[in-house]
């Protein structure tokens, strides 16, 4: 923990997602940076590149040849004790997909930008949250943002959450596609000495390092007994519980560099005096908080529950803002084959079975969903529950008509 | 030049601790000890998957004495690459090794070794080559030679051996080479050399497995040793513009005075179904390789 | 404990000799050497794939039993013959 942390001058610029994203990197003075471009996340590339050659930023940017190569270059200069940053979508996330287990499980700090995207085929570059939802099994801390404001304190903040020696797992940061990453938006940023003095640089020898010279340990070798491998999943699950004290520390640190506070793991509008609740994650979330406005107008006693980070699963946030609600909406912008939303089915185990509860699929293949069909959905919602009683809806389609 | 009477200071070192899962005879552990001597024991390794994953014993505890990270199949070379440039930064201009196998290395790991090459990353690589992926119980891979059995190439292997050297060399890197743990003291040498040269340093080395190559556990450096006498691997070194024919190798330059096929191929039983013409053909194959060496020592003058 | 020091003995080894195991139980074959033929050359501890034997000072050669697994590679490149593999069992 840093010592006194007073109020930062800030500068307002106005800044795409992804360049707020490497501004973020920028500050936090990374060491290493490798990414394989991919659309909607090159302009944080090409950005971190810039910085680079004009000597804004003295690091290492090393051009891979895929996304594999990048997370595997990062993650080497991680367990060499540097400070390491890469960022992909969709398809790259998913050809990363073996070294994301394998970094996790290694227990070096990592960040990483994951601008979300469909996957194909059909090839579609626009959004979705099926990419980052599929590592949730991997160890990887998983945050999202809903605006670029966000974007940028959730990356800045996550070098912090990582590193703590009490964490000590990567860190992904989710930003939507097009919708943050190439929608320019005002954000005020702290200056690189505030942001020193809150942010000290990567202790290499936590947890350890891998060195010429340097202690002689190996990283990964075969256990004498199997039970080696069921604790470590163990330690990396308490890790995790570590991780929900640490991230609402380095929040409460954060708000007081920044004067922005978040609540930490979770947010809710207009929670406190709601009957029914709508979960969400994301940039749509405004869109959503625009219809819980109107549905207010209207008299519908509705709040939004948004989910900032995923993992480690904000399971006391969750039971404690739907404790006493009549019915729970989950909007899902991805899909799980076969199962429905996934966001849905991990909250649905929360839901006791007297409460109404729908899950919404909606926005996959990235079309736009408007603050006025959420309304729509919610309130259809609201009405049936309140006509026939508790209703349990896990699937709900909502496509807009495709012309002929 | 390296000698006996030097490596007799590591007459009792450790470099390596025994009492590992090696197979007996295992060339690995021939290799990793004169690398490890090469370096005086001062180095890191990446190691991918393979054999050498295994051997090293189980944790809490490892043979190997230096640090090491156990690394997946694809990615020694990247990873190195990122340990390299963060030791770097920090000062520490100490050895990067990548120790991997010539499945890691020849296939499953060919988009990033081929990577860091071109980006001429301050690391040295070197291929332990048993021609099969053996961790695995013997299946052939990029580098296991024409019709030798495998597994999965019961009848002998249709296509020919990848020549990841050569691959190596067009991706202008300042030095490779080609080593054998028969030849330990050129082996050496050239790691010493290679340590001399900053970027992308590529040893293949040749490291004959008996339960791979179906051979005695006591014949490992005798057939390693026939397989330079017959001419079938031509030690060579590329440094930073010059290609040589390195001196173990060179009396077989001439045709006439390599030992006869038949013995490096009779002491495998991988290769006990060769008939005459297919040994014949190998013979035609092995002139070729010299002759493309010999070439390229004309051109990298 | 911390974090880092519950990975040590888990996901972080040290390095220890037998950590494949009391490896000398695996022989079938022992070299035995024949101290009145060696001469010393060392080419027998530059081979041994285990690294059980130690070239020593005096550039005698001593075998460690407990790991040497019986390969036969030190007999066989010794020049002069002098190590015999004598099949286990046989005093």
């Amino acid at each position: 923990m840093t010592g006194q942390i007073s109020l930062a001058k800030q500068v307002k610029k106005v800044l795409v997602g992804d360049h707020a994203v490497a501004e973020a990197v920028k500050l936090a003075r990374v060491n290493v940076i490798s990414a394989y471009p991919i659309t909607p996340q090159t302009l944080i590339v090409e950005r971190i590149s810039e910085m680079i050659e004009k000597g804004e930023l003295k690091a290492d940017y090393i051009r891979v040849e895929s996304e594999f190569a990048a997370l595997a270059t990062v993650y080497g200069a991680a367990a060499g004790g540097a400070r390491a940053f890469t960022a992909t979508s969709s398809h790259g996330l998913f050809y990363m997909y073996e070294m994301l287990w394998w970094a996790a499980a290694s227990r070096v700090p990592l960040v990483m930008a994951v601008v979300t995207r469909v996957l194909g085929p059909p090839w579609n570059i626009h959004d979705e949250h099926s990419d980052l939802l599929a590592i949730r099994d991997s160890g990887w801390i998983i945050g999202m943002a809903q605006n670029v404001q966000e974007a940028f304190d959730m990356t800045l903040t996550a070098f912090k959450i990582s590193e703590d020696e009490k964490v000590l797992l990567p860190v992904a940061i989710g930003l939507d596609g097009f919708i943050l990453s190439h929608t320019a938006e005002p954000l005020d940023i702290p200056s690189q000495e505030d942001v020193d003095s809150w942010l000290p640089p990567r202790n290499p020898r936590i947890p350890y390092t891998i060195e010429p010279g340097g202690e002689p340990i190996t990283m990964g070798n075969l256990p004498k007994n199997d039970a080696y491998h069921a604790l470590l999943k163990k330690y990396m699950d308490e890790s995790m519980e570590n991780a929900k004290k640490v991230i609402a520390e380095v929040y409460d640190e954060y708000g007081k560099l920044t004067g922005r506070n978040y609540g930490p793991l979770t947010e809710c509008y207009r929670c406190s005096d709601a009957r029914y609740i709508a979960v969400s994650m994301g940039a749509w979330s405004g869109d959503i908080m625009g219809a819980i406005e109107r549905l207010r107008d209207e008299g519908y006693p509705v709040g939004l529950l948004r989910i900032r980070y995923l993992r480690p699963f904000p399971e006391e946030d969750i039971t404690a803002w739907i404790n006493g609600a009549k019915g729970v909406i989950v909007f899902d912008r991805d899909y799980s084959a076969g199962l429905g939303g996934v966001l849905a089915s991990e909250i649905s185990g929360f839901i006791p079975s007297n409460v109404s509860f729908e899950g919404v699929l909606a926005g996959l293949g990235g079309f736009d969903v408007s603050p006025d069909e959420f309304r729509g959905i919610i309130k259809e919602f609201i009405d049936k529950t309140e006509r026939e009683g508790p209703i349990k809806i896990r699937k709900y389609w909502y496509i807009p008509k495709v012309e002929g | 030049m390296v000698t006996m009477t030097e490596l007799h200071k590591y007459g009792t070192r450790k470099l390596i601790m025994p009492g590992t899962a090696a197979c007996p005879g295992c060339p690995l552990q021939v290799g990793m000890r004169q690398l490890a001597m090469a370096l005086d024991g001062k180095f890191v390794m990446v190691i991918p998957a393979g054999c050498s994953s295994v051997i090293p014993g189980m944790a809490p505890y490892t043979a190997y004495t230096v640090p090491v990270l156990h690394v997946p199949f694809a990615s020694s070379p990247a990873v190195a690459s990122g340990i390299v440039r963060a030791v770097r930064q920090r000062g520490n201009e100490g050895p990067v090794v990548v120790w991997a196998g010539d499945g890691a290395t020849a296939d499953i790991g060919f988009a990033t070794l081929s990577g860091a090459a071109y980006r001429n990353e301050d690391i040295l690589y070197i291929m332990a080559d048993n021609e099969a992926y053996m961790n695995t119980g013997i299946q052939a891979s990029g580098t296991t030679p024409w019709m030798a059995w495998t597994t999965t190439s019961p009848r002998g292997k249709a296509e020919d051996k990848k020549d990841v050297a050569l691959i190596m060399l067009m991706h202008k890197v300042p030095y490779v080479a080609t080593a054998s743990i028969a030849y330990p003291m050129d082996f050496i040498d050239k790691v010493r050399r290679a340590m001399q040269v900053k970027g992308f340093r590529f040893i293949h080395l040749h490291a004959p497995c008996p339960p791979g190559w179906k051979m005695d556990d006591a014949y490992t450096i005798r057939a390693t040793r026939l397989a330079v006498e017959t001419g079938a691997w031509i030690l060579w070194e590329y440094n930073q513009g010059k290609l040589t024919i390195s001196p173990p190798s060179i009396p077989f330059k001439d045709r006439a005075r390599r030992k006869p096929l038949e013995e490096y191929l009779k002491i495998q039983g991988r290769f006990a179904n060769l008939k005459p013409e297919d040994i014949k053909l190998m013979e035609e194959k092995i002139d070729r390789q010299w002759d493309l060496i010999l070439k390229l020592a004309e051109i990298y003058k | 404990m911390s974090v880092a020091e519950k990975l040590r003995g888990l996901l972080l080894s040290t390095p220890a000799a037998g950590a494949g195991g009391r490896t000398g139980t695996w022989r079938v074959y022992r070299p035995v050497v024949n101290y009145s033929k060696c001469t010393k050359c060392g080419l027998c501890w530059l081979y041994c794939p285990e690294n059980v034997i130690d070239w020593l000072e005096d550039k005698n050669v001593r075998i460690n039993y407990d790991y040497c697994k019986g390969c036969g590679i030190c007999a066989d490149v010794c020049p002069v013959k002098a190590i015999d593999m004598v099949k286990e069992g046989v005093v």
